[in-house]
This record gives structure tokens, sequence and C-alpha cells, in this order.
């Protein structure tokens, strides 16, 4: 990625350098803002396989937007939402969770891969759609994702202590008033616009990565759900921007050098967390 | 109508099974009612159609405007991934100030686990911490399903004792659900024998001489009955907890005989 850009004279090499490598820290960041509370959400709740089925689900609609020539954000928002909502719909009426979402998983995954065979355009840059391409990140796109990040903080901030007891445990929430299928939904909507949002920066098969190892980083570093959430994006926050300069030094794509650099915290905190106890 | 809480002739249907049948009851404000019955009786379908985290099939449930519930789940299984101290969790949905929370915990006997993960309570920690997380709504009604499971019988007489004592300093009614007809004999005033439907109910002592009372639990009542008198005078000795064991014993029999 960083050979092919132009350098015609080394001045402007260096500030179209700044530029995109500033876009793509933003990027990230904003994802990782997002991925720390909502991650956090998937560890309390044991939804990493829901998290794999919604984002699997976003290479079909990034497939049927190139091919009805939608916005690509339209397209994964709707078909994560779609997958998000069938999911919690078929876990509501007492499917067994483990091999539902398995099958929906692999399908989705599957059925957005022959999709995008049939789509030029998205066939080119398959791998950037499965790895994301954080360094070709525009402008609109961190409007974009800025937008969808805040949308999900806000939203989980708003509703933290209801989400908590309901999460807890769903009888003590709904004999203090809450309703659990309000709360439950509004963690599926979260889950949906966070795929949205992270597939251009950690691509679809690493979004799951990016929501859980950061939260599971932080789960033995952390007293409270606060401080779990709060650190969980400050260690997403750090992968972003050491994966990045890992992928700029070593060359390495971005996407999984993001991971990379996670799964490395992750190894520290656990063997930090052995150790004090 | 003066009841907290009303059930008018309900049915509950669950997984297309009749679970409860025309029940009714109602909760007088300051008494302590407990609902007895063998396992898979509806015990706690019944609390859960009250509370209306069931819905009935047929019949009502009313409750007194802006009731105040305190609600203990039978039990709390806490994940481990998420870290929650006592504290923090007495503060869930609704916040309270931390002198709300230590002194509520003080009062139900366990000061110390406040800042101390819930992953790491013991099974009677556990059970005290609901109760107080029950009380920091300042209830008018406490539903309270198998407070003492997991408890041995020491603990499980000294958590009726401060059922007790609790009602007679914040005049909240208690409705409880139990499948030991021992030590809750003494603390209700009020037995309702459910099995599907209400197969009697009435004074503890009216209650357990019931026929009704004595097929729905063989024939060892007659040691529960002998604990419950003697356990009026708070009175615990070590034939007691012989007494204890053995009618257990036969109220298991019986059951599997039914």
């Amino acid at each position: 990625m960083i050979t092919t850009i132009p350098t015609t004279t080394i001045t402007m090499g260096m500030a179209m350098l700044d530029d995109f490598l500033i876009r793509a820290g933003l990027a990230g960041l904003g994802v990782a803002l997002a991925t720390g509370p909502l991650g956090s959400f998937v560890v309390w709740r044991r939804m990493a396989y829901f998290g794999d089925a919604t984002s699997h689900a976003a290479i079909l609609g990034v497939a049927l937007a190139l091919a009805f020539d939608l916005p690509v954000g339209l397209g994964t928002l709707a078909i994560a939402l779609l997958m998000a909502v069938t999911v919690a719909t078929l876990a509501a009426r007492g499917w067994a969770m483990d091999t539902t979402l398995g099958v929906l998983a692999h399908s989705a995954l599957a059925f957005g891969l022959v999709a995008v065979s049939f789509v030029p355009d998205a066939r080119t840059d398959l791998s950037a759609w499965l790895f994301g391409d954080i360094l070709a990140v525009s402008k609109s796109d961190l409007g974009f994702i800025w937008g969808g990040a805040a949308l999900v903080v806000a939203l989980i901030l708003w509703r933290w202590s209801a989400l908590l007891t309901a999460t807890l445990n769903e009888d003590l929430a709904a004999a203090s008033g809450l309703n659990p299928d309000r709360e439950r939904l509004i963690l599926t909507l979260a889950l949906a616009v966070t795929v949205a949002v992270a597939i251009k920066v950690v691509g679809a098969l690493l979004i799951a990565a990016m929501l859980i190892i950061p939260a599971a980083a932080a789960r033995g570093l952390a007293r409270s759900p606060e401080a779990m959430a709060a650190l969980a994006a400050l260690i997403g926050a750090a992968a972003v921007l050491g994966g990045l300069q890992m992928s700029l030094h070593l060359d390495t794509p971005a996407g999984p050098s993001i991971i990379t650099v996670a799964a490395l915290i992750f190894t520290f905190a656990a063997l930090f967390d052995l150790r004090r106890r | 109508m003066n009841a907290l809480v009303q059930a008018d002739h309900i049915c509950v249907r669950l997984g297309g099974q009749e679970v409860l049948h025309d029940v009714s009851l109602a909760i007088a404000p300051g008494e302590i009612v407990t609902i007895l019955g063998p396992n898979g009786s509806g015990k706690s379908t019944l609390l859960r159609a009250l509370l209306g985290l069931v819905p009935v099939s047929h019949g009502r449930v009313r409750r007194s405007s802006g009731l105040r519930l305190g609600y203990m789940p039978q039990k709390l299984q806490i994940d481990r991934s998420m870290p929650m101290t006592a504290a923090r969790f007495l503060s869930l949905p609704k916040r309270h100030s931390p002198e709300a929370t230590s002194a509520m915990l003080a009062r139900v006997g366990v000061a110390e686990v406040a800042n101390r993960p819930l992953t790491g309570l013991s099974g009677g920690q556990m059970q005290r911490v609901l109760l107080a997380r029950a009380l920091l709504t300042q209830p008018q009604l406490l539903i309270l399903d198998e407070p003492t499971q997991g408890l041995d019988q020491p603990g499980e007489a000294g958590f009726y004792h401060l059922i007790d004592d609790l009602r007679r300093e914040t005049g909240a009614a208690v409705l409880m659900v139990s499948h030991d007809l021992h030590v809750v004999m003494s603390a209700s005033d009020r037995v309702i024998c459910l099995n599907g439907h209400i197969c009697c109910e009435g004074t503890p002592r009216v209650v357990s001489s019931a026929p009704e009372y004595r097929a729905l639990f063989g024939l060892g009542t007659k040691g529960a009955l002998a604990l419950y008198q003697h356990d009026h005078d708070h009175d615990h000795t070590h034939d007691h907890g012989h007494d204890h064991h053995h009618s257990h014993h036969d109220h298991h029999h019986g059951h599997g005989h039914a």
C-alpha cells in the first residue's frame, strides 16, 4: 500500500503521508471508541458468535450495495441489522444458539463471498472488505465512522445502567421496571452500526476480534464494569495506533496488524493478571 | 382494594402446559406469606406472574398503584467476565449513595463484602446482598424466591429471623417461596400450599394439619409440626436437627410417589 504512493516531490509525499495516516489513525480511534464499551457487553453476554454472524453478513451487504449501486455503508448497515435482528429473534424463541449462530455466521460469509464473485467492483478488492483497508479511508468515510461511533457510544451511555442490569439478570431488570427485550434490541442495533462502521477499518473477518480482544484484555485489569469498558476503549485505541505503526514499518496489512497488537496486549494483560493472583 | 398485589383466578401456560390453574390470592400490607409446594408445583411461576414477568392466560393480576417492589431472584449467576463489586451491584439500576449501600449491607449482616467482587461471595453472602438490593428501594412488598436455597440450617434460621426483624422495622409485606417446611412455618403469618392450584391455605398451624397438606408432603409432617411448635420458642437443639432430616427425607419420598 505504502509503496504505491506516488512520490513526485518529497514534501508533497510527506504531506500526503501525514494526511492519510492521520485519517487512518482517526478512523481507527473512532472504531475503538465504539468497540470498547460494546465489546464489553459482547463479552459479558457471551455474544462472540453473534458478533461473528453479524459482521460476516456485512460482506453480503457490500456485494448487494455494489451490485445495486447503493452506498456501501448503507448496504452493510442494512444487512448487518437484518442478521442481528434475525439472530436476536431466534435467540428469544429458544433456538439452540451455538448451532444456530454457527450456521448463520458461516452461511452469511459463504453467501457474501458468492455474491461478491458476481460483482466485479467488489471482486477486485475483496481482501479490503475481508481484512479492512484503513489506509484508504477517505474524509467522507471518516465522517461515517465517527458519526456511527458517536451514535453507538451515545446509545450505550444513555442506557448504561439499564443495559448492565439486564445483562446481569433479566428478571431482576424486569422487576425493576425495565424491559430486557428493549435493552437487547439496543445492543443489537449498536452491534449492526459498529459492524457497518468497522468494516473499512479492520474488515468483516476481524470486527469480532476488535470487539472481543480489547474487552477481554481489560477484564483482568478492571474492578468495575465502567472501568472495563473505558479500559477496553483505551486498549483498542492503543492497538490501532500500534498496528498502524507496525503496518508502516514492516509493510504488513493494517487490519490484521491492529488485531495482532491487540492480541499482544491481551497476552501481557493475562500474564499480569496471573502474576497478581 | 387494599391488597398490595392480588391475583384473580389466574392461569399460566408455559410451553403449552398449564402450570398454574385458577389461582387467587391477595397480599395485605405487612404480612408474611409463604408459598409452599413440591418441585414443579408452579411456585416460582406464581411469583413471576405476580411480578409481571410471565403473561397470564386467564384471569388478572392487580398491583396497587405506585407499589414499590423488592425482588430477590432464586439465584444470580454472575458471569466471571463481569467485574462487579457488591456495592456497585446495589446501585443497579438506580444509583444509591455509598453511605446508603454500606448501611444496608451492614443491616443484613454482610458489611465486609462491600468492595469484594460478587463472584467471590459465598452462597449465604450472596443471598444477603440480593436481599440488601431488594431493600434499598424501600419496598412495600418483598418478593423472595427460595431465599434460603443452599444455606445450612443455622443459616436458614438466621435468614428467616432477619426477614421477620425487617418486616417489623419497615412494615413491608413479604411473599416468599419455599419447599422446605420447617423454619418457614415459624416465620410466616400465612402459608399457601401450591401444586398447580392452591391446595390449602391458612395459618401455619391450620395448614400443617390439613389433609391436603399431608397428602402433598407425605406423612413426615409430624416432625415438621413438632419443629414448628418448638421453633416458636426459638429453641434449636441437636434433636431438632434430626427431626428435620427425617421429615425432609419423607418429603422427597412422598413426592416421588405422588
